[in-house]
Parts: structure tokens; C-alpha cells; sequence
């Protein structure tokens, strides 16, 4: 890059620097494939480093460096400290350059098997990915998890990059059997277009012209591919999507909808329609801070008036009326676990799709993927790093296209609702059915009415604490009291429920998920029903107690904590089961070696250890009373 | 923006009048028209600023009609920190990023938009557009949110907080085009102009206000001179230029060989120095 000498070359070069294409590509490959070290040459041969960069690197070589006494480019990328010691990339790192053709922004993703995460987050946002392999070690089990990955995340275009082919003399031999390799791994994946290149990222060899040392490589080298590769995807063409993120209204004259176009182009008199409702109108106008448009394409931000009252807000999206997007709360989806905790199917996450927020569950995991061969494993769960295929089932319905489709109204991401980290990153693949299709059926004697019969107010009193804390003795004398006045009870014990509706679970964290959730939908239909409904499990997770909550509404959950400390439940042990446990008879025993999670907010916390089994029995009777339960 | 406009409850967004402050303030008044955008703007004050950084920040909210919140570190004025005595690292890490922290805890804003650029230096390459931190403002670069597509998760706990960066992509280029297209006011110490200077350890210091003492041996010379980045005025170096139009800058800057943090005396201080400062909670 050098700078222009007069006016005139200034204001086309500045033209020019507005014109060029933006290429977003990742670098991916094993640890020590020299993925900094090929970043770093980039930058380095492209002359986008400032001299005082390159003072600082000169010196951080000779001090940290790998490369002897010469300049270590991978210095010049890995930031973080800690990775620096270790000499591992830990991260996603963005990198920034450009060419006269084009400019670049390069996600650095790591290697390291434990942070593959990271890998798919550079590749979400990327449209090529540069794949590295040391010549030396050929095509690993890491080379092929980044392939698939790239593949699933909807990369089109690959560069091979066999790097390091300066240790093994240049050899032709070794680069087409690499090649081979690959190919043959890669021919499910669906590439658009595979480039194979020989390079030495430390000595330069092919990255930016071609090579001495191999006159047999007749094809371009990587930067010149990089230029001139055409990843324009058929997104620009494609069907008008504005998923809205914020409702415009300064005034009570002005009503827009803003929101970034994730899809084709829309253009004012076009008719679109609210996917959620159905409800159509026409675009009035399209409002930006330099003047009304007549027209926006995929990617501009702008806010949108519609010509009717409709109904809109944040999470709707806006399409083209003739080519609407899915709506429902059923999808099939790849899933990439991220979580450091493993995924329960059963248990309730936050989903994210575009601007909507929805509460989510996967109620199937139907395999996941080895991604060394691509073959389906059955399994119960997904661990960090783990790839399954999943239902999904929402809580509302919300719009959406198949992740190949639109990546932005197709991809998702599930949040933890405890601790609020990214679990998740899911690839919608197609609906389950129209949402539309199954109404609620109304019926006329509903839960008030069944409850005034009984003179009651329908309740679930949910029991949690440790085995042998005294959960069922309580629930048994509550139910006692209960029963002499004349209410109309229920209880829903663990044990017996484990003999019947749930006989086919065990206890592995995933089946108490899956207990707890049958447990609360059993739970709700009794308080339906207009019962008194005494819970008494274990329910070790906040989780699942927190979704057996909402599953009811407002007053109709009472959380007891029979809050028992571990020693005088294991002195107690009225079912020898402790005994067992630590002699390693019984697996996954809460509080042995399966975790419990007390309660932060129970209603009614009562502390066995004090007092005897009646009084406990009587301060939940009390708060009946005093609730307004019992009339 | 808009983003987190419409997830959190109480949004700030830090400007720390530069050039990267304006054209994110410019990026707001576009993504929110015809409305303004639903936030207040923070400066933290070292009360070290250039003068007419001060001006133009107070012309600046009221030109476009923006609530303007100034928080000083009163703490660190009374135990009398300053640059000259406190060295740059004491002076930084109290008058800004403890300041930073006593202000948003003050308002109790659960949200911060920062005019960052990953382009910047090595550990800002790392960082998330939205990023989060603890309920002590600690960055752990660690323990980040993945961030895929652009779906951000918006969600915290009570007292955590998110900090955003919508210029994460840009490059100081793209700055300087952007600024040039769009004709966006920035602060005039960007253009060369005679200036009074003393050269100090290599680089070039600003007299701005009689509380600078000079060392035996400097003279106060009046040169030609502009600032790539600003900051407080005795820790930012300007250079010598003649550049005194955006042309003319955007020209100078393509056949620059210098980064711009060169002129940032905070930088050099020690290796690894700014990932430092942000797991302390710097911006």
C-alpha cells in the first residue's frame, strides 16, 4: 500500500478503497500447524505492519521466540498472556488487513481440542475457510472436526493450506497424497470449491507469489486466491427478511420498525407481512438519518413504516408477503454443545434466534456426530465440543428459514437461565409441523370452577431436599391434616412415581431432568384438576424446579426446602441407601456423588434437624391458612 | 446498538471525545433516527484533558440534544494524582479505570458502549463485541461468551454488566473514510496547526495549561503539529504534520509507518500492559 502523490490519485484512490469487496475468512488446523505464523507473514508481506509493531516483534522474538533468530510472525498475533506461555491460541482473534484488490478480516481460531467452540464462532461469521495441515503429520482427527464444522456452519469455500512443506523437501509426493486424503473425507461435506496449496508460512513459499522451490505447483498462490475467490452467496438475492429489533417512536406521529435486512431487499409499495400473525401490509416508507430510500438490501440497517395499524414488536420479523419464513415451536437443528456443563434434553435454556428470545427444550437427541468419520452415535447427552441433531421444542412459535437457507433467521443460540453463558449454537434444519395447525382446545369447566367446588385453591406444594431428609414423612402428615379437613389432595411421591409413569428412567443426570419434567406436567394436570398436589422428590437442580414453576401459574407452586444437613440424613438412612452409596453399590446418589442445589428462594424452608416432623407439618399448614388456600 | 437499547434496562455509552467516540456517536444518532438515541453520554475526566477536547464535548451534547454525565474520581484529585508526579500507570489506573467503575456503579448502568477497535492492539483482537464482565467490572479473557453470527446474548445477573463495541471491526482507515464520507465534527487538535511543544522522552508533549513544569533543559517551541489519538494531554505525543484537512490526514496516515498507539505513553509502560488494564476493568 503506498500513499497517493496528488489530489486527483487521492480522490480515486479513495473512491477505489470504498469499492473493495470485504472477504471474512478463518485460518483453522492442529496445534503447531503455524496458523499465527501464516497470519503473521500475511500482515507482515503485505506491509501492514507499522515500523514500531516491528521493532516490538524483533525484540519478542529473541525472547520468546521458536524461530532462532529469526522473526517468530506468530508473536505478532497471539495476544493473550497466558497463551503466549503456553503456545497455544486460546481464543478467537480478528485480525485486519487489505490488498489493493480487497480487504480482509481474518478470525484466528484455535487448534486446541478443548476450545473448538471457539472455531465454530469464527466460522459463523466467515465465508472461506483456510484450512491448515502440517506436511509432516497429514490429515488429522483435528482437520477433519474443522472441515466439518466449517461445512456445517455453511462455509462454502476451502483453501487446503499443507503448510511446513519445507521439511519435507518440497515434496509432491506428500502434498497430493495429503491432498487425496482430504478430498476423500471432505466429498460429503459439500464444499463449492477446495483449493490445495503448498506453503511454507515461515519462509513465505506460495503465500503471496509462487514458490522456487516447487516448480511443480502450477496453481495460484494463497493470497492471489484469497483476491480473486467469488463467495458472493445467494443471500442478496433471496427472500425480504427484517427481523425487528426495536420499535421506533419518538413521537406518537411516527411508528417505524428498525431492524438490519438479514435477506434479500424490500422496496417502498412492497406488501410484507409480519410472519408471527400473518398480518400484511405496505411499506410507506424507509427511513434513514440521510433522507427516506426508495429502496435496502440484505444487510442495511434502516426503519421501516407500514401504511396499517399492525400489530409489531421486537422478535417479529418482517418478510415478503409472497415468500414467508416458518412458523413454529417444533424445528430439527444441528447443535454444537458449548457449555461446560453437559446439555440435559428436558431441561429448559433461553433461546436467541435473530432478535426473538424464546424459552427452548430439546426433547430428542437423535445422534450426534463422530466427527472423525462423520458417523451417528447414539446418545443420552452432549458434552463441550459435542455435535448432535436435536428437536427442539419452544415455548412460543417463532419465525425462521433453514440454517442453509439464511444464516441469520437460521441459527440460534441456547443461554443457560442460571448462570447465562452460551450453551449452545444450533443450525436450524426444517420445521416439525405448523404450529398453527394444533390449537389449545378450550373447554368450558376449567380449573377456577372445579376449584370453587372444593372450596380450595389449587396448589402444588413441592417438596426438595436430600434422601432421607423427611420430605415424604412431612408430605404424609400434611396430607393427613389436609385430607381430615375435607380438601381434596394428591400426592406424587418419587419412589412410587419411579414404579410407573417414570419406570423407565434411571438415575443418570439426564433421566432426573426427564423425571422431573413428566413429574411437573403430571403436577400441573392435578392442580388443573384442582387439587392440592404434595410433591415429594429429591429435585436436586434449580433448574428443573424453576421449569416445574412456570409451568403453573402465579401462586400455584410453593417451594418447600426440607433442608436436612447430609450427616444426620445419612445417620438417619431409613433405607440403608447411604450405607450403599459409599460402598459404591449405588452410582449418581444425591450428595454422594450426584450434586443437590439448594433452593435460593423456597417459600417454606424447614430445617429437620430442629424440631419434630408434626411442628414441620404445621407451618405448612399454617401457610395454607394463611394464603388463602384453604377457604 | 439498537440491540442493546432494546435488552438492557439502563444502556450508557462512554465518550471519550476522540475520533473513535464521534463516529460511534454518529453510528447512534443514525441507528435510533428519527428518535435520539435512548441513552445517556459518560466522559470520565482525568481533569487532564486537552482544553478543547473539554469545549468540544460540551458543544458536541448540546448540538445533538444528548443528557451529558462528567464523572472525576474526587478520591483521586484529593490524594492529588497527576500525571507528571503519579506516573503514567498510577495516573491511568485511578483517575480512569477506577473512575470508570465508581461512575457506572454510581448510575448503575448494567450496559456500556466503548469506542474500542480490535485493530488496536493484541489483546483488544480478543475481545467480544459484547463483553461481558462481573459485578466487579473484571474481564476474563478466559471465560467469554462465544459469539456467533450476530445473535449477542444479552443476558446478566443483577450487578453484572455488558460492555459493547460496535466499532470491533473497524480499522483507524476505516475511521478516518468513514469520517470523511460522512463529514463528521471531531475535535480540531486532529489537524496541524502551531502549537506550543516540548519534546519529551522521544515524543512530542503539548503545554496546555500552566500546571505542566518543565525539567532543566526543555524549551517551549511552537510547531506545526497534530495528534493521532487523544488522551491526557501530558501522556499524548503529537507529530509533526502538515496535514490540516481530513484529505490531507487520511493521505498522511496511509504513508504513515508508525502505529497509532505509538504516541499512547500507557502502552509502553510494560509487556502485555493493556490486558492488564482490562482485567482490572479498563475499557
Amino acid at each position: 500500500m503506498h500513499a497517493p502523490e496528488t489530489s486527483g490519485d487521492f480522490k480515486t484512490y479513495i473512491d477505489a478503497q470504498e469499492k473493495k469487496s470485504l472477504l471474512r475468512f478463518l485460518t483453522c488446523g492442529s496445534v503447531d500447524d503455524g496458523k499465527s505464523t501464516l497470519i503473521g507473514r500475511l500482515l507482515y508481506d503485505t506491509k501492514l505492519l507499522f515500523d514500531d509493531q516491528l521493532a516490538a516483534l524483533e525484540r519478542d522474538s529473541k525472547k520468546h521466540g521458536t524461530s532462532g533468530d529469526d522473526i517468530d510472525f506468530a508473536l505478532l498475533v497471539d495476544g493473550l498472556e497466558a497463551e503466549r506461555e503456553q503456545g497455544i491460541t486460546i481464543d478467537v482473534a480478528y485480525r485486519y488487513f487489505a490488498t489493493e484488490k480487497r480487504k480482509f478480516i481474518v478470525a484466528d481460531t484455535p487448534g486446541h481440542e478443548q476450545y473448538t467452540r471457539n472455531m465454530a464462532t469464527g466460522a459463523s461469521n466467515s465465508e472461506l475457510a483456510v484450512i491448515l495441515v502440517d506436511a509432516r503429520k497429514g490429515v488429522l482427527g483435528q482437520t477433519r472436526r474443522h472441515a466439518y464444522i466449517a461445512s456445517l456452519l455453511g462455509i462454502r469455500h476451502v483453501v487446503l493450506a499443507v503448510n511446513k512443506i519445507d521439511l519435507v523437501d518440497f515434496s509432491q509426493d506428500v502434498f497430493d497424497e495429503i491432498v487425496g486424503d482430504f478430498l476423500d473425507f471432505a466429498a460429503p461435506l459439500e464444499f463449492a470449491s477446495v483449493v490445495p496449496i503448498p506453503i511454507s508460512a515461515r519462509f513465505g513459499d506460495n503465500v503471496i507469489a509462487n514458490s522456487a522451490n516447487m516448480p511443480w505447483f502450477t496453481g495460484a498462490p494463497l493470497l492471489q486466491v484469497l483476491e480473486t475467490i467469488d463467495v458472493d452467496s445467494a443471500l442478496a438475492d433471496g427472500p425480504f427478511r427484517l427481523p425487528v429489533q426495536w420499535v421506533n417512536r419518538p413521537d406518537l406521529d411516527f411508528r417505524g420498525f428498525s431492524g438490519t435486512v438479514a435477506g434479500g431487499s424490500v422496496t417502498v409499495g412492497d406488501v410484507v407481512a409480519v410472519a408471527g400473525s400473518g398480518r400484511t401490509s405496505t411499506v410507506t416508507r424507509i427511513v434513514t438519518m440521510d433522507g427516506d430510500q426508495d429502496t435496502a438490501a440484505a444487510g442495511a440497517a434502516v426503519t421501516l413504516t407500514l401504511a396499517d395499524e399492525v400489530d409489531v414488536s421486537r422478535g417479529d420479523v418482517l418478510c415478503v408477503a409472497s415468500a414467508r419464513p416458518e412458523v413454529s415451536d417444533q424445528f430439527a437443528a444441528h447443535l454444537i454443545w458449548m457449555g461446560e456443563e453437559q446439555l440435559y434434553p428436558g431441561r429448559q435454556y433461553i433461546m436467541k434466534l435473530a432478535t426473538s428470545s424464546v424459552t427452548a427444550q430439546v426433547t430428542a437427541l437423535k445422534h450426534k456426530v463422530d466427527v472423525n468419520n462423520l458417523e451417528h452415535l447414539a446418545a443420552k447427552t452432549l458434552h463441550l465440543n459435542e455435535i448432535g441433531y436435536v428437536n427442539i421444542s419452544l415455548a412460543a412459535p417463532v419465525a425462521f428459514d433453514r440454517y442453509r437457507d439464511n444464516r441469520d433467521t437460521g441459527g440460534f443460540i441456547l443461554i443457560d437461565r442460571f448462570t447465562n453463558a452460551t450453551v449452545g449454537a444450533g443450525m436450524i434444519d426444517f420445521g416439525l409441523r405448523r404450529a398453527t395447525n394444533v390449537h389449545w382446545q378450550a373447554l368450558d369447566v376449567d380449573k377456577h370452577a372445579r376449584a370453587r367446588l372444593k372450596l380450595q385453591k389449587p396448589v402444588v406444594l413441592w417438596f426438595t431436599g436430600l434422601s432421607g431428609s423427611g420430605k415424604s414423612t412431612i408430605a404424609n402428615l400434611v396430607e393427613r391434616s389436609l385430607h381430615a379437613q375435607g380438601r381434596h389432595t394428591y400426592i406424587l411421591d418419587g419412589d412410587n412415581v419411579r414404579h410407573g409413569l417414570n419406570r423407565d428412567l434411571g438415575f443418570t443426570d439426564e433421566d432426573r431432568v426427564e423425571n422431573i419434567r413428566r413429574v411437573g406436567e403430571a403436577a400441573k394436570l392435578f392442580v388443573d384438576a384442582g387439587l392440592i398436589v404434595l410433591v415429594s422428590f429429591i429435585s436436586p437442580f434449580r433448574s428443573e424446579r424453576r421449569m416445574a414453576r412456570e409451568l403453573l401459574g402465579a401462586g400455584e407452586f410453593v417451594e418447600v426446602f426440607v433442608d436436612t444437613p447430609i450427616d444426620v440424613c445419612m445417620m438417619r438412612d431409613p433405607k440403608g441407601l447411604y450405607q450403599k452409596a459409599k460402598a459404591g453399590a449405588i452410582k449418581n446418589f444425591t450428595g454422594i456423588d450426584s450434586p443437590y442445589e439448594p433452593p435460593e428462594a423456597a417459600e417454606i424452608v424447614l430445617k429437620t434437624a430442629e424440631g419434630d416432623p408434626t411442628t414441620h407439618a404445621e407451618t405448612i399448614l399454617r401457610y395454607l391458612r394463611d394464603n388463602g388456600y384453604c377457604g | 446498538m439498537r440491540e442493546v437499547a432494546a435488552s438492557f434496562a439502563n444502556p450508557v455509552m462512554l465518550y471519550s471525545i476522540g475520533k473513535d467516540s464521534s463516529v460511534m456517536l454518529h453510528i447512534a444518532m443514525k441507528a435510533f433516527y428519527p428518535s435520539r438515541p435512548p441513552f445517556p453520554l459518560l466522559h470520565v475526566d482525568t481533569t487532564w484533558k486537552f482544553r478543547e477536547m473539554i469545549s468540544f464535548r460540551d458543544e458536541t451534547a448540546k448540538r445533538l440534544g444528548l443528557e451529558l454525565l462528567v464523572h472525576v474520581n474526587e478520591e483521586g484529585i484529593a490524594r492529588g494524582i497527576n500525571p507528571f508526579d503519579s506516573g503514567s500507570a498510577l495516573h491511568t489506573q485511578i483517575m480512569k479505570t477506577e473512575s470508570l467503575k465508581q461512575a457506572l456503579d454510581k448510575y448503575g448502568f448494567d450496559a456500556a458502549f466503548g469506542g474500542a477497535r480490535r485493530d488496536e492492539e493484541k489483546s483488544r483482537a480478543k475481545e467480544r463485541i459484547f463483553s461481558f464482565r462481573s459485578a466487579t467490572h473484571a474481564w476474563d479473557p478466559k471465560n467469554q461468551r462465544p459469539e456467533l453470527w450476530r445473535v449477542y446474548n444479552t443476558r446478566i445477573n443483577k450487578g453484572e454488566s455488558i460492555r459493547v463495541f460496535p466499532l470491533s471491526n473497524w480499522t483507524e482507515l476505516d475511521i478516518w473514510q468513514y469520517i470523511l464520507a460522512e463529514n463528521i465534527p471531531i475535535v480540531p487538535l486532529y489537524f496541524a496547526k502551531r502549537r506550543p511543544v516540548v519534546a519529551r522522552e522521544g515524543t512530542l508533549i503539548m503545554v496546555d495549561d500552566d500546571r505542566m513544569k518543565l525539567l532543566p533543559g526543555e524549551v517551549v517551541q511552537n510547531r506545526q503539529v497534530r495528534f493521532r489519538t487523544l488522551g491526557c494531554y501530558p501522556l499524548t505525543g503529537a507529530i509533526e504534520s502538515e496535514a490540516d484537512t481530513l484529505e490531507a490526514i487520511v493521505a498522511e496516515m496511509l504513508a504513515a509507518r508508525t502505529s497509532e498507539r505509538q504516541g499512547r505513553l500507557i502502552d509502553s509502560d510494560e509487556r502485555a500492559s493493556m490486558e492488564k488494564k482490562k482485567r482490572e476493568g479498563y475499557f
